[in-house]
């Protein structure tokens, strides 16, 4: 799960890193009362969404006086901000965040997130903040410096000091950076993050080490011990499709080909995609119905689908194993009558009760097509819609 | 022989008396040798008890220095799983089965960490499967975990994937044209796991009871492509290798940094390569594992 910008400062600061002092605004009059309860004679204003690459898509701009706020704010709110993380057709801002000026000497980039292999913590930290974090690991990656943090220990001193000195943090800012490692790492850990990114991370002319920007994301698997963070869910930038799989318990990802497919299993469902791909289509989704599928789930799963216009046949991958095919066959018939389905559809299956699955779905009247491999049933649903 | 688990395997079911646990317990007995193999379940609240004729003990240690179980299989739900994993280890067992999904990332880590640092001040190790895994099999012998027993027969080809399904459809073909499995083994799909396909791909190539092995990855991470360079150096047997997720779109599982520290080398493209060029034999057509696994035998 994603947040905002000004959720993640608050969170940041909660576990004493420095941020910028700065306001959550939803219109434009906010914005100009938050930039005079602010004071000072800079103020920056901030789009909120989730997506990355937010200053380059003309969604982060600097204000001198109060009608300059109140100008940048009418540009920003309300804006269809394209990055390199929205797509093409950008993502509609809803929030802004004013922040005071900040006497930037100089940007670092540091981050705590799970590495697989190492099966620790790594915190990576670089010279080179401000910048795409990916440009920086493919141009120049010797000025990312990586510890790896065994969760027994926490950041030991000469990790810290590793980092610090590593990204050239001078002498007198370099306990407080130090500091803030570690206060990213405890924040990281204590709230189940699964990336927690700071970048920039500012030295400013007085050496004060300051985060100006926050990226977060947390473990889906742990939000049940933390409700202070499901809190901070914005349902607006998430996908309405998704977030309406999710309440069956379907997992869906919707994406830009014609052949819709319903798959028990993640790996599976990925496995299917790509023979559609190989037998020249493309699929229109991700759809993992999971162990438990009843007819109900099924049905909802084929409503999804069909959600999206661009939807020219459905393709039914399945691999019974407790779920049995029969079960399946009977949800797939029902879903089929039920929406009235005007498309193709190509059914596989396979596994436990195989025959009785299949002699429910030729029995059922519906022109259901079937298939007894992926590749089969792939070259068949291809064939159906050209 | 088969790897890590035979017919005289004794088992002990920690979250035997929840709905999952009951409901895969009996089916693990009714496989082969199973009524021999589940000897012992553990739930600390119904000591004393049985469950199927199964035993229940107060805790793994007491089962199994009560019923001489080496391997436990886990379907704790996923808030005490990793304590579950814990207890298993500290009872000094061979071999934990985690098959929870759902488990929080923070506790696998710190689980994974405590696993090693016990090993490193010498105590025994304890493997682990999983978590979030369907288990392995070796047919005609034992069952443990939720593949469906049925598709699968004895025989001396090693199967190993992270996922389940996929696991069950190479098994599936394979069944179907006429080649037997020694093992299947499925690692699971989270971040934060056990043994990861290079442990499995070492046993199967020191099993004599294993010719060839299909093995199954997906997207992210770099386990599959450290796998296949340690066989191009050491696998004396014919490997059929597949990757899910090329269709898959960038940057929807993994977050930014994520991507970054594997070094870009985690597509599904790019793992193909690799295990092409160790040596494997790869397709990019699922539904032709088995089939091209027989052309090289």
């Amino acid at each position: 799960m994603k947040i905002h910008e000004y959720q993640g400062k608050e969170l940041l600061k909660k576990f004493g890193v420095v941020v910028p002092r700065g306001i959550f605004c939803a219109t434009v009059d906010d914005a100009v009362a938050a930039a005079e309860t602010l004071g000072g004679k800079i103020w920056v204003v901030k789009a909120q969404i989730h997506a990355g690459g937010r200053g380059k898509g003309g969604g982060v701009k600097l204000a001198r006086s109060l009608a300059e706020v109140r100008q940048v704010a009418g540009e920003i709110l309300g804006m269809q901000l394209v990055t390199h993380q929205t797509g093409p057709e950008g993502q509609k801002v809803r929030r802004l965040l004013v922040e005071e000026g900040a006497d930037i000497r100089k940007e670092y980039y540091v981050a705590a997130l799970t590495d697989r292999a190492t099966q620790k913590v790594a915190m990576m930290a670089s010279s080179e903040g401000g910048m795409d974090i990916e440009e920086v690991a493919h141009a120049t990656p010797e000025k990312i410096i990586t510890v790896f943090i065994d969760p027994a220990l926490g950041v030991t001193d000469a990790q810290a000091l590793q980092l610090a000195d590593g990204i050239g943090v001078p002498a007198a800012s370099q306990a407080q950076a130090i500091d803030t490692f570690r206060k990213l790492y405890a924040c990281y850990m204590e709230t189940d993050a699964s990336l927690a990114e700071i970048n920039p991370l500012i030295l400013e002319g007085n050496g004060t080490i300051k985060a100006l920007d926050a990226k977060f994301n947390f473990d889906s698997n742990a939000l049940y011990r933390h409700p202070e963070i499901v809190a901070y869910r914005d349902l607006d930038e998430e996908d309405a499709d998704e977030i309406e799989a999710s309440k069956f318990g379907l997992a869906y990802i919707s994406l830009d080909g014609n052949i819709g497919c319903l798959v028990n299993g993640a790996g599976l469902a990925m496995a299917t995609m790509d023979t559609i791909k190989l037998f020249g289509a493309e699929p229109a989704n991700f759809l993992d119905v999971g162990g438990g599928a009843t007819a109900e789930k099924v049905t909802e799963a084929f409503k999804i689908m069909l959600k999206n216009p661009k939807v020219k046949g459905i393709l039914v991958n399945i691999f019974g194993g407790i779920m049995r095919c029969d079960t399946i066959a009977n949800g797939v018939v029902t879903a089929a009558r039920e929406v009235h389905l005007s498309v193709p559809l190509v059914v596989r299956m396979k596994g436990t009760n195989e025959d009785i699955g299949k002699k429910i779905l030729a029995d059922s009247g519906l022109p259901i097509i079937t298939a007894d491999s992926m590749a089969e049933a792939a070259t068949k649903i291809v064939a159906a819609v050209k | 022989m088969s790897i890590l688990i035979n017919k005289d395997t004794k088992v002990i079911t920690q979250g035997i008396t929840g709905k999952t646990g009951q409901f895969h317990t009996e089916k693990c007995q009714e496989y082969a040798n199973g009524k021999n193999c589940f000897v012992a379940g553990v739930n600390p609240k119904k000591a004393g008890e049985s469950i199927f004729g199964i035993p229940i003990y107060g805790s793994v240690k007491e089962a199994a220095a009560e019923t001489g179980a080496t391997v436990s299989v886990i379907y704790v739900p996923p808030a005490g799983a990793a304590d579950a994993i814990w207890e298993a280890v500290e009872a000094d067992l061979d071999l934990a089965i985690c098959i929870t999904e759902g488990i929080p990332v923070r506790d696998m880590l710190i689980v994974r960490n405590r696993m090693k640092a016990k090993v490193a001040a010498g105590g025994k190790e304890t493997l682990l499967l999983g978590p979030n895994c369907p288990g392995l099999i070796t047919p005609d012998e034992i069952k443990i975990g939720i593949m469906p027993g049925h598709i699968h027969r004895k025989g001396r080809i090693g199967v190993v994937s992270r996922s389940g399904t996929l696991t069950y459809e190479a098994v599936g073909q394979l069944t179907e044209i006429g080649l037997g499995q020694s093992s299947a083994v499925g690692i699971g799909g989270d971040p934060i796991n056990g043994l990861k396909h290079i442990d499995v791909m070492k046993m199967f190539n020191d099993d004599p009871d294993t010719d060839a092995v299909i093995m199954i990855g997906e997207i992210g991470g770099p386990d599959e492509a450290e796998a296949a360079q340690w066989c191009k150096a050491n696998m004396k047997k014919p490997v059929v290798g597949f990757i899910a997720g090329v269709t898959a779109p960038a940057g929807k599982r993994m977050g930014h940094a994520g991507a970054l520290i594997s070094g870009g080398a985690d597509t599904a493209d790019a793992k193909l390569a690799v295990m092409e060029e160790c040596g494997f034999t790869v397709t990019r057509n699922p539904s032709e594992m088995a089939r091209l696994l027989k052309s090289l035998l």
